[in-house]
């Protein structure tokens, strides 16, 4: 394989790590907004937050996707095809992300908040100072794993002619015509940026567990949850 | 720019057709998710290491790269070592590996949360292993985890346009048939869209039933 192949699996590499990485900022916002939004207080916020969540989590992310990019433009909008990628992604990895966030903000225990109103907190202290330091901790493994599932749906956008690892590989298999080598070389690239993203989140996932002062699960890879 | 109605409709039919396709790919995926992934939760928990170890990496190699690639890979090697099977069967054993490695720990969770007792029971009537398995243990472990199973089957359904790549003839497909010979896209795509939607809520009706069902007997 020629020098030539591996510059365009690299920056493959880049354009897959950055819609990991926006995706997951993005996604962090969609799942913030939405889980919050359906605890509220206001029937109509709730239900907008409902409808989100609902309709994402059963719209499958290349329909989303292939919208954006073919279907978007019939409308008279063009987006541009990293940001449609981002937006298709993190739409549907933040439906799930909210019901993470939401799951964990009821899971904080109850006297924790009678304690809080206890002392005259108001709602948003009660929320900012007691409620989300200890629902965030509860949230990060789920997190780690919807973080490994944005990486697998990038994979997608390769469809739509953007030019991450999977579309560049597709390139190399052409050139070389070893396709069965390109694609597991493919898989296994994936899976070890798996790996070293799973490692990272249980770092995070310690840090977050000593903040409350609890007990640290043992091991950067065994038990993930799933 | 205006929203053809007229095209939508008639399309409508075809995409059916599509539809029909991708839940039949989602039925015999899902069946072989079950069956593999009780296969793999029972060898992570095997005392043989030779057994244990290759399938953990299996599952956790499996479960942490793209459904994409791996229907790519089945779709262009498995007929270089003489295995030619059909578009759909291609379709149907990657998403039915792919979401074995999900529900094999769900499985897991399921096992695990059999209380000790019943194994020291069990030990204490001397059953053998095989009889605790299946009298003792899974149907304890089984009926607690059917919502998380049933979960995986709207995934799996929401991940079949994905089998467009291997040429499955499913709704995406179809959209993408179509829109080459009248360009109207947005109308494709968007009634495709609303059909995976109603079928994705309906095949989510029974699941949320079922969780709903449990968290009450377990209130």
């Amino acid at each position: 394989m020629s020098g030539g192949l591996w510059l365009r699996l690299l920056d493959g590499l880049l354009v897959t790590l950055q819609l990991t990485g926006y995706g997951a900022v993005l996604g962090l916002l969609f799942a913030f907004a939405a889980g919050l939004a359906r605890l509220s207080r206001h029937r109509v916020v709730r239900g907008i937050a409902f409808a989100y969540t609902e309709g994402f989590r059963g719209l499958p992310a290349l329909v989303v996707l292939f919208w954006l990019v073919f279907a978007l433009p019939g409308l008279g909008f063009q987006l541009n095809p990293l940001f449609a990628g981002v937006l298709a992604l993190s739409l549907n990895i933040g439906a799930y992300g909210a019901e993470v966030v939401r799951g964990a903000v009821l899971s904080v225990p109850a006297g924790q908040i009678e304690a809080a109103t206890a002392l005259n907190f108001t709602r948003w202290q009660r929320m900012r100072r007691v409620v989300l330091p200890q629902a965030v901790v509860a949230m990060v493994p789920p997190f780690g794993n919807l973080l490994i599932e944005l990486l697998k749906a990038t994979a997608l956008v390769s469809l739509v002619y953007l030019q991450d690892l999977t579309f560049q590989g597709q390139i190399v298999r052409a050139a070389t015509g070893n396709t069965a080598m390109t694609f597991f070389g493919l898989l296994v690239g994936y899976g070890v940026i798996a790996l070293i993203l799973t490692i990272l989140m249980r770092l995070v996932e310690r840090r977050a567990a000593a903040s409350l002062g609890r007990a640290v699960r043992p091991g950067l890879l065994s038990g993930r949850t799933s | 720019m205006n929203f053809d109605w007229q095209t939508a409709w008639d399309s409508v039919p075809q995409l059916l057709q599509g539809l029909l396709i991708a839940l039949q790919a989602t039925a015999l995926g899902y069946v072989l998710a079950l069956v593999l992934g009780l296969a793999f939760a029972l060898a992570r928990r095997s005392h043989q290491a030779w057994l244990r170890l290759p399938v953990a990496f299996f599952v956790e190699f499996v479960r942490s790269t793209p459904l994409l690639v791996q229907l790519f890979f089945l779709f262009f090697v498995l007929p270089t070592v003489g295995l030619e099977l059909s578009p759909m069967w291609t379709g149907a054993i990657g998403l039915g590996v792919h979401y074995a490695t999900y529900t094999s720990e769900v499985y897991r969770s399921g096992i695990d949360g059999v209380p000790a007792g019943q194994w020291e029971a069990a030990t204490a009537l001397s059953l053998p292993r095989r009889r605790t398995w299946t009298r003792i243990i899974l149907p304890q472990a089984i009926p607690r985890v059917v919502p998380a199973l049933g979960n995986y089957a709207i995934s799996m359904f929401k991940d079949t346009p994905q089998l467009t790549v291997i040429t499955v003839a499913e709704m995406l497909s179809v959209v993408k048939a179509l829109g080459s010979q009248n360009f109207q896209y947005l109308e494709l795509i968007t009634m495709a869209g609303l059909l995976y939607l109603v079928a994705a809520l309906l095949i989510a009706w029974p699941v949320r039933i079922a969780e709903r069902r449990y968290r009450k007997e377990n209130a």
